[in-house]
């Protein structure tokens, strides 16, 4: 028996293998939405906690888990999104943040990403992952579930958006 | 929109919101994991959930049930 029927079967062991092989690509992907490392690892526990209880409902003849749970995990944070929407502003504590720029590229950074807290979840994740992460169309459709021309749409829609709260900012995209 | 002014968006954003790239974790997730298994779960089947709605939306529309609900409790 394989490491996913087995895991399938409700075998912890099985779990935890399929855990520690997937458990930096989920948190990777999670980041990439949440942009919180601390948050990041909440959700990533979260994404494996929810595939667990729904191991009865998966496929163990399918070759690959990484779709579903990439699909899992986009779930996780989108709904993280959905909590905090309008308490917690978009955080960015990656490395590279943290140097300083200068005084009117902070001002410029603010106006950013408070035309992206302005977006809704499912639009802020399909914005961060498209045009910051230059995620593949493909990848975006089958972490949210949607097809590609649903995803080429809410694209058009999050910079349509971005680009008129950015220039009622006086910032010209 | 064409794909220049798109391009031109996306360098924007970039130069705002660093790309997550390889970004590695810092830390093994699996005692969390374990924890996590081991918390109680506490879950309430919708069929309860409409139930209760279903009794809620009764008494509020029917109040004179009340009383009679209450004489049979």
């Amino acid at each position: 028996m394989d490491l996913l029927q087995r895991f399938a079967a409700g075998d912890l062991e099985a779990f935890e293998s399929l855990f520690r092989q997937y458990q930096g690509d989920v948190y990777r992907w999670i980041m990439r939405i949440v942009r919180n490392s601390a948050t990041a690892e909440d959700l990533t526990v979260e994404t494996f906690w929810r595939m667990y209880r729904a191991r009865a409902q998966f496929d163990p003849t399918r070759s690959v888990c990484g779709p579903w749970l990439r699909r899992i995990a986009t779930n996780a944070a989108l709904d993280h999104l959905r909590r905090s929407r309008r308490e917690i502003p978009l955080p960015d504590d990656l490395p590279a943040a943290a140097q300083q720029p200068p005084a009117e590229q902070l001002e410029l950074r603010r106006q950013i990403l408070a035309a992206i807290d302005k977006l809704s979840p499912s639009l802020r994740a399909v914005i961060l992952l498209a045009l910051v992460e230059e995620e593949s169309y493909e990848n975006i459709a089958q972490s949210l579930g949607i097809s590609e021309n649903a995803v080429r749409v809410r694209v058009f829609r999050g910079v349509r958006a971005l680009r008129k709260s950015l220039s009622q900012a006086g910032v010209h995209a | 929109m064409n794909q220049q002014e798109m391009d031109d968006l996306r360098k924007l954003l970039q130069r705002s919101v660093h790309p997550v790239g390889r970004l590695e974790l810092q830390r093994d997730l699996w005692p969390n994991m374990l924890r996590r298994l081991d918390q109680p779960t506490f879950h309430v089947p919708w069929w309860d959930w409409a139930l209760l709605a279903a009794a809620t939306a009764l008494l509020l529309f029917f109040p004179g049930m009340i009383p009679a609900l209450l004489y049979h409790l």
